[in-house]
Parts: C-alpha cells; sequence; structure tokens
C-alpha cells in the first residue's frame, strides 16, 4: 500500500514563504493541506493545455451533414 | 468549439465485413443491451478518452481518486463483469466478440482479468453499501471478475430511436452548422415539466444553443418510460421551443443513480457531444434519500479541470403572489403562496389519468403522455 502512494505522489519543492501563504490563504477554506490547494491550482492550469482536437476531414463532415439533413436537423 | 475530454475523440470503430467475419470465428462473450449500448460509447468517442473497458489501475484510481490513472477526471467505472467459466476462457484467448442477441457489437482485446470488492466500488461510487440503491443492487449481481482491454465496435448497437440518436461527431458538425459558440447540455430521464422548462430556457437565455439529450437506458421502477419521454419532448418543441437555438437529441446508457460521482459523468460526455455548459439540479442523478439536495452541484468545485461550466440551479416553483415560476433565490414570499413542480406528485396525477395543472406542465405534454396506456416503468 505504501509503495501505491508512492507511485501516485511525488514531491515538488516550492519556497517556504510561499508555502506559509498559501497555509494562510487555505485557512477557513475546504482545502485541507497545502499539497491539495497547489494540485487544484495546477490542474486548473493544465487543464487550460490539453492537446489540440484533430479535425474532421471534409469529407467526414460532409457525411455527417448528409446524415443530419436526412433526420432533420439541418436544412 | 469546446475540447473533448483528454483532448481528442476517441473513434474505435471497423464497420468493415473483413472485421465482422473475423468476430463470428472468435469465442464469444454475451452482453446486455446496457453493455452493447456503452460499447457504442466508447466507440464513437461518448466516454472520449477511453478506449474500452478499465484495466485495473484506471479502476482502481476512478474508485480512490474520482479520475483516470493519467489524472483526468472521470468518476465512474467503465468495466465488464465476468464469470470464472468466462474468466478461463479469457486467459486463452487474444480477441473475443462481445455479443448481443447473436449480434457482434465489438472485438475485445484482451489486457487483463482482475477481481474487485464490490463493497469497496459501492462504498466509493454510491457513497453507500445500501442494497436499498438500485445502483448497489444491480452492482451486488454482477459477477466476480473484471475485464479489462481495448474495444473496436463493428457494429453499432441497436436502438428504438434512430430519428434522434446522434454520436459526438455529429453534435459537433451540427453546432457547427447552427453557428453555436456556446451550448449547455441538459440531461434529463423525466418527461418535462414547466420547471424543467424554465431551467433550460434560463440557461439557454445565456448561451447560443440548448442540446437537451434525454437518457435512454434501464431505469428503476416508476420513472418514465423511454418513448414516453420523447413524445413529451417533441410536442414541447413543437409549441414552446425556438428551433433555431435548441435541438433534441439521445444518448443512450444506463441510469447508475450515483448522484455527484454521476453528475460528474455526465457532465464529460456532454463535453464530448460539444457542450461549453452543463446544467445541475437539484439532487442531480439521486434516488430516495441518498444524496443531499446539493451534493451533486458541490462535488463539481473538486474538479477545477473538468473543461465544462456546470450551470447550478435551485428548484423553480411557481409563486401565487408573484403569478409566475421564481426559484428561492428572486422569490420574497412564504412558501404557502409556493406550488412546487413535484414529480412524484405529477406522476401520482398522471397514473389516476388527470392532466395535472397548467402551471405545472404544459397541456400539450400532459395530453401526450396520458395518451400512453402505462407511461412509466413496470
Amino acid at each position: 500500500m505504501a509503495d501505491e502512494k508512492e507511485k501516485k505522489y511525488t514531491t515538488v519543492s516550492i519556497p517556504t514563504p510561499l508555502f506559509r501563504k498559501i497555509e494562510e490563504r487555505i485557512k477557513g477554506t475546504g482545502f485541507t493541506s497545502v499539497s491539495s490547494y497547489v494540485t487544484y491550482v495546477l490542474r486548473e492550469i493544465i487543464a487550460e493545455d490539453e492537446e489540440d482536437e484533430e479535425p474532421f476531414s471534409k469529407d467526414d463532415e460532409e457525411r455527417v451533414k448528409e446524415r443530419l439533413r436526412a433526420l432533420g436537423y439541418l436544412d | 468549439m469546446v475540447k473533448p475530454h483528454g483532448g481528442r475523440l476517441t473513434e474505435r470503430l471497423d464497420f468493415s465485413d473483413r472485421a465482422r467475419e473475423e468476430a463470428m470465428e472468435m469465442p464469444r462473450l454475451s452482453i446486455t443491451l446496457d453493455e452493447a449500448r456503452d460499447l457504442g460509447n466508447i466507440g464513437h468517442g461518448v466516454f472520449s478518452p477511453l478506449e474500452g473497458y478499465m484495466t485495473r489501475e484506471d479502476f482502481e484510481n476512478v474508485l480512490e481518486e474520482g479520475r483516470l490513472s493519467n489524472d483526468l477526471p472521470w468518476t465512474i467505472p467503465i468495466v465488464k463483469d465476468v464469470d470464472k467459466k468466462d474468466v478461463e476462457m479469457l486467459f486463452q484467448e487474444n480477441e473475443v466478440a462481445l455479443v448481443y442477441s447473436n449480434l457482434p457489437i465489438a472485438i475485445l482485446k484482451v489486457e487483463e482479468i482482475y477481481p474487485y470488492d464490490k463493497k469497496e466500488y459501492a462504498e466509493k461510487v454510491y457513497g453507500t453499501t445500501s442494497i436499498e440503491h438500485p445502483g448497489v443492487a444491480a452492482l451486488m449481481n454482477k459477477k466476480k471478475h473484471l475485464v479489462g482491454g481495448k474495444i473496436t465496435l463493428i457494429n453499432d448497437p441497436p436502438t428504438e430511436f434512430a430519428r434522434y440518436k446522434l454520436w459526438p461527431k455529429e453534435t459537433r458538425v451540427l453546432f457547427k452548422e447552427k453557428g453555436w459558440k456556446t451550448v449547455v447540455g441538459f440531461q434529463t430521464r423525466n418527461a418535462p415539466h414547466v420547471g424543467h422548462e424554465y431551467v433550460q430556457k434560463t440557461a439557454l437565455t445565456f448561451v447560443d444553443g440548448l442540446f437537451i439529450n434525454p437518457l435512454i437506458g434501464r431505469k428503476k421502477r416508476g420513472d418514465f418510460r423511454d418513448e414516453v419521454i420523447i413524445a413529451a419532448y417533441e410536442t414541447l418543441f413543437e409549441h414552446y421551443y425556438p428551433r433555431n437555438v435548441a435541438t433534441l437529441g439521445i444518448l443512450e446508457t444506463e441510469m447508475r443513480y450515483a448522484g455527484p460521482r454521476e453528475a460528474i459523468f455526465h457532465a464529460i460526455m456532454r463535453k464530448n457531444f460539444g457542450c461549453t455548459h452543463f446544467i445541475v439540479g437539484r439532487d442531480h442523478a439521486g434516488v430516495g434519500n441518498f444524496y443531499g439536495p446539493y451534493d451533486a452541484q458541490e462535488i463539481f468545485y473538486e474538479y477545477p479541470d473538468l473543461g465544462i461550466t456546470p450551470l447550478f440551479f435551485r428548484s423553480f416553483f411557481y409563486c401565487k403572489k408573484c403569478g409566475t415560476v421564481v426559484n428561492e433565490k428572486i422569490c420574497p414570499h412564504g412558501e404557502e403562496y409556493h406550488v412546487n413542480f413535484s414529480g412524484t406528485k405529477i406522476r401520482e396525477m398522471l397514473l389516476r389519468g388527470e392532466k395535472p395543472p397548467e402551471i405545472m406542465m404544459r397541456p400539450e405534454v400532459a395530453k401526450v403522455i396520458l395518451s400512453f396506456k402505462n407511461p412509466f416503468v413496470e
């Protein structure tokens, strides 16, 4: 179990004054630790940088439009 | 257009004759209609980024963290249960055909077979081990092992509602063609009452388009039958919805009644359909008193990286003093003036063959529901 936990979490160093500021900031919030707050913030930032969607090919798109017209979704 | 969950729309499709012929030669694993529908959802990207049934690492991470092993939000296990006899067969095979009612739906590449703890599953996903909970009751009837691996869809699962069956690729093209940059998704397992309409139209006021996406699939006793939900929405659309900003398409998957966790799952699926926003009301995907009325809204604060914006709504009700439909945030009057849109009350009236009052349900909608001999799941 300890190994499992070790695999799922790792350590990152941040400056101690920043750590203290975060400790102050999370007082009275739902965050139970500096780690959970930092994880939250980083997830929010990383999500904005997701891999780009592969666009559909023109043929693909035309086929889809044809079906949508047949179903009455498009004129 | 909003990116699919994980950045790319999954497509695991091979509708070639060759793939279908090969599947006929493979050992078979029987599946239910709900499982066939979910294979369709994997193959066509409704469950993006999943490419198949979860292997142990993803399964355990979903239970423990509400995330896939790559840290992407995911709250409901997508797994296939197997019995001892199946396990013996699967250990011998690399690929098996997943067959519903003699129709091979998909090919499964067997990657891992593993046992699981049903009690832990129930606690983590449903927040209870009570078999009074329909999701837990269904789980307790599952077989003892799970098989994980990628799938390839070779036949679309059968549907009774082909007219409204849209996959994410299609909704994404549809929204683009309609010029909708922002789209709000609405999940429902009910025929619409006036409260639903107010929630939908309030949300629509702030975005370009509304995608009403009823969930079609196994439900519990007393829920509206699928054909009733569709007919009721068709009627509502005909009389009360502008076509250029609202559309209707179905999602075929079973209700899990997992409350907060299912709300996240529902939002992820709508993100894959191309929705930028998702409506979360009171007791979303809840059942009985297993969840707090707004637990399904609060869980969204744990997922800053979900990639779809939840729109939280309190319950709407009719206020006799205001003379219109309002909610607790905007109505200053006491409860004695309020008429709640009680699903139970509306059901009881419909069961007695009575039309609910117009302030609760549009008369055209009530009429179409009452035209069904039995509008509810038995």
